[in-house]
């Protein structure tokens, strides 16, 4: 197995290709739940740990039912399919195994399900041809990009509130103009890896 | 929401303004940023998505009366596939270049928080000709933010509107970067915030006048 490769992608995944500042992806959830630290870190753990095993379902789906009976061009429709359902059934697990768990995560789960962050990973997956774990290290890996965007928006966001904004700018405009600002930082990370 | 009362032509505007998909209720935002780095991609991804919401808000109207309210969420999200399907395919075979740099957002179209709101708070309580009208509102406001935002981030970033080379000298390269599109999304938002208290003050002030006039 190569471990080198799997940290590569894990990195370039989480740094140089990230998802909210290279792709732009899940702004929604990004610009929507970056005002307070707290619900931060637990969008991201949620988000981390959906992408992961979503990664890895859908490419067991990909590989062993849709190659083989040359199903491939119904991929979006099942992948969100994939994740609805399994972000339905964590939902009813976790309220039954743990609820104090689900008290401060359940929230979350229900925003994921029509989130383009968590589509996007089984989608590029299946279009670059990873492997299982390659595919598993590249949800870890977009999963951690994105938890990173979030908490850094989150902190400087907490406090942009005390900051003199001219009124047309308050709220939205100013996070857009904030995130570009990190995207700008974070352009310098290109050519760290070359894959 | 229940029924409406309002006419067709309202719901398109409303659509088109009070309720402008990036601008105002700020969902859908991927897209305003990933492709609209040229007034072509964002042309595109404007008339995808005004064909996907109104085909989605028809077809969940016409069949309102038929699904049960506990599945309503997995048939919702299956109709939206299949459209985004349809439109993901037809792009690949007929708009090769434009696909190659957009593919991805297409298919990501099916996660829009936008078109399943509209199917889950308006298309499923009324009729047909009311749904297809808030469909093509929505979507028509969708595209022209596309058109505006990628109008001057091309414009800007490389002195080029669809491609055409418009104006001579150094660009600002910044606007067609990653940053650049946070940037414009930040400065038109801005903008139109701006625009929307002037426009106010102006009527509470006309109506001051009124009132001392009477």
């Amino acid at each position: 197995m190569d471990f080198n490769k799997l940290f590569q992608l894990i990195i370039a995944a989480s740094l140089i290709n990230n998802f909210v500042f290279t792709r732009f992806l899940g702004l929604c959830i990004f610009f929507g739940v970056s005002k307070k630290m707290e619900t931060a870190v637990g969008m991201s753990i949620t988000f981390t740990a959906v992408m992961v095993i979503s990664a890895a379902l859908s490419w067991v789906v990909f590989q062993y039912i849709m190659i083989p009976l040359d199903l491939t061009f119904l991929k979006i429709i099942v992948f969100i399919g994939i994740v609805a359902a399994f972000v339905q059934s964590a939902d009813t697990i976790m309220k039954k195994v743990s609820p104090s768990l689900y008290y401060k995560l359940g929230i979350y789960l229900a925003l994921i399900t029509t989130n383009c962050i968590i589509l996007a990973v089984p989608l590029i997956n299946s279009g670059e041809g990873y492997n299982f774990l390659e595919s598993m290290s590249f949800g870890l890996g977009s999963g951690i990009g994105f938890a990173l965007a979030l908490i850094i928006m989150a902190s400087i966001r907490e406090k942009l509130e005390l900051a003199e904004i001219p009124a047309p700018f308050r709220g939205m405009p100013i996070s857009f103009i904030v995130a570009g600002l990190i995207a700008l930082a974070f352009t310098g990370f290109s050519g760290l890896i070359t894959l | 929401m229940g029924h409406t009362d309002k006419s067709n032509w309202e719901l398109i505007k409303n659509g088109i303004f009070s309720e402008n998909t990036i601008f105002r209720m700020a969902i859908s935002l991927c897209p305003s940023i990933a492709v609209t780095n040229s007034l072509k991609n964002g042309f595109f991804m404007g008339v995808s998505v005004i064909f996907v919401q109104t085909m989605v808000n028809l077809t969940v109207s016409l069949i309102r009366g038929f699904v049960h309210p506990k599945i309503r969420i997995p048939i919702f999200m299956m109709i939206i596939a299949g459209y985004v399907s349809i439109i993901d395919m037809t792009m690949a075979a007929f708009a090769r270049p434009v696909y190659k740099q957009i593919g991805l957002y297409i298919q990501l179209i099916v996660a829009f928080a936008s078109i399943f709101a509209r199917a889950e708070v308006f298309a499923v309580k009324n009729k047909l000709v009311p749904s297809v009208c808030d469909g093509l509102g929505m979507g028509i406001g969708f595209f022209l933010a596309m058109i505006v935002i990628s109008f001057f981030r091309e414009l800007l970033g490389k002195g080029a509107l669809w491609g055409f080379p418009i104006v001579e000298g150094n660009p600002l390269l910044i606007m067609v970067l990653p940053a650049g599109g946070f940037f414009a999304v930040g400065l038109l938002m801005g903008f139109f915030n701006w625009m929307d208290a002037k426009i106010a003050e102006r009527k509470s002030a006309g109506q001051a006048v009124e009132k001392q006039a009477a």
